[in-house]
């Protein structure tokens, strides 16, 4: 499969992301096999697959929270597994639970941020966590706890949290998962619009083929922890390999053994 | 051999924790809202229940030493004898105990939630580390109010006492001649040996919740295994630390 550049023009403070020959082992379970690719500066990058085929653990070696058996993780040209990384290259994560903080008000999730790295005084941390709100359509939301908002609101307020730390390199982890269409659609939008406007790098893992191929410039097929494909979507839409093909467009068949088996247990 | 490998282990990181917090102290002046509300929890909160039981471990401890000592006609040393156990013993160790059952579980309950719902992962990819922003303040805050927890224990416990000797017909004491008799066996070294007690005590049961609160893993039945976990090597450290720190102090 090929590749395509970006439509939009690339910010000077997106990086990518090289991923060689990434391996992970947790005890005698292999969850990562030599998983190599590249996510270019300023581009949608989606990493497609079945739940439990590794997405997550990748986000996680991008972010330091795992470290390789083997291989390497870099972002720019730095190491993703030391800890100054983070300190030198502002990345968020949108964690699939939103990972908000519990016992902090919306407006404070945001704040936490800047105010921890003392990024201007109040007034200033509030036009940002404002603005980062207006743009999600949360303003009045800010004096809410995170027990009070439904899973979509949860949701956006994470891509909110993340924004206000205007990242270089943006990361989501299944953010349409367990939502309505109508909120997957929303979020989808969302994660494009930002592009448009902050031209940041950004990697999407989902296991949401609708999301993948609507909003990636390139997309990565993982399986059982390796690599199927890489391309554009165009390519997985007219793919001819049968596994992505049922991947994409899943047939059940009711004369499959596993079935059978279900409907004895039934009776 | 394993097990024993672990405690070893556990131990070491236990240790690392304090020191990766404590390099972040210059940032205590910024993170004061803080230090004042973990005061507030330790120190505040956990201030009736050690006034309570340690009134009735003093009154306690005068009516059974005034039960034995009637025999050898020592009744006039309870004073003595209360104070000394009080300060020595029984103020820190029973304080270094309800702050393990009441703080500690708190904190171990807080912070193993926190990382099983990834809010401990969320602070990591934020660049805030959570020894900075969740143990400096709590290691601080045990530091200012352990001593003022123990010496409210050992106050209260004498009080206890002398009440219990005053208003009891079989021991009869006067509270006078039971504060005098404290008074003269009583040196500032028992108080400050009775402090230092405190802080070790207070920095272990707090270095500890932290960091199995902080190493939690699965689900949220984990939190109670954590919590489980978390009190009882407390108590255990709390009871072998007191043989070693008496042993070192006397």
């Amino acid at each position: 499969m090929t590749s395509a550049s970006s439509a939009t023009p690339v910010s000077a403070r997106a990086v990518g992301i090289t991923v060689s020959h990434l391996t992970k082992k947790f005890g005698p379970v292999t969850v990562l096999h030599d998983v190599s690719f590249e996510v270019r500066p300023g581009e949608i990058f989606c990493i497609m697959g079945p739940s439990g085929s590794g997405k997550t653990v990748i986000l996680k070696h991008i972010v330091g929270l795992e470290t390789p058996t083997s291989g390497e993780v870099r972002i720019g040209q730095l190491d993703a597994a030391d800890p100054e990384t983070r300190t030198k290259i502002h990345l968020a994560f949108v964690f699939q639970a939103g990972a908000l903080f519990n016992s902090l008000s919306v407006y404070d999730n945001l704040a936490l941020y800047p105010r921890e790295h003392r990024l201007g005084n109040e007034a200033h941390i509030r036009d940002r966590v404002m603005h980062a709100l207006s743009i999600l359509s949360l303003d009045k939301t800010g004096d809410r706890m995170p027990s009070e908002l439904s899973g979509g609101m949860k949701k956006r307020v994470a891509i909110a949290r993340a924004l206000v730390m205007e990242p270089q390199l943006l990361l989501y982890d299944e953010p349409t998962a367990e939502l309505d269409p109508i909120l997957s659609a929303t979020i989808t939008e969302i994660i494009g619009t930002l592009r448009e406007q902050s031209a940041i790098t950004s990697l999407v893992v989902t296991h949401d083929r609708s999301l993948a191929l609507s909003i990636a410039d390139r997309v990565a097929l993982i399986m059982d922890g390796r690599i199927r494909a890489v391309g554009v979507p165009d390519d997985f839409k007219h793919t001819t390999d049968p596994t992505i093909a049922n991947f994409l467009n899943p047939i059940i068949d009711l004369k499959n053994p596993r079935f059978k088996q279900l409907e004895k247990d039934h009776e | 051999m394993k097990q024993i490998l672990g405690i070893i282990e556990g131990i070491g990181e236990t240790v690392l924790l304090v020191a990766r917090s404590a390099r972040y102290a210059n940032t205590l002046p910024r993170q004061f809202p803080r230090f004042i509300e973990q005061c507030y929890q330790i120190g505040y909160k956990t201030m009736p229940i050690v006034t309570i039981l340690c009134f009735f471990i003093g009154s306690a401890l005068a009516q059974q030493s005034g039960y034995s000592l009637e025999d050898f006609g020592g009744k006039q040393f309870i004073g003595a004898l209360v104070g000394l156990s009080m300060a020595r013993e029984l103020g820190p160790v029973m304080v270094a105990i309800l702050v393990a059952g009441r703080v500690g579980s708190a904190i171990t309950a807080e912070l193993a939630s926190m990382k099983v719902y990834q809010e401990i992962d969320a602070l990591v990819t934020m660049d805030i580390p959570p020894e900075r922003i969740l143990v400096l303040p709590r290691l601080a805050a045990i530091l200012v109010m352990m001593p003022v927890l123990t010496m409210i224990a050992n106050l209260c416990g004498w009080f206890g006492g002398a009440l219990v000797c005053q208003y009891t017909a079989s021991i009869s004491v006067s509270s006078q001649s039971y504060f005098s008799v404290l008074e003269r066996f009583m040196h500032m070294k028992d108080i400050v040996d009775s402090l230092i007690k405190a802080e070790v005590f207070g920095i272990v049961v707090i270095t500890i919740c932290c960091h199995i609160g902080l190493n939690t893993r699965g689900g949220p039945r984990e939190i109670g295994a954590s919590l489980t976990k978390a009190i009882v090597t407390s108590l255990i450290f709390i009871l072998v630390l007191d043989f070693f720190i008496n042993d070192i102090l006397i």
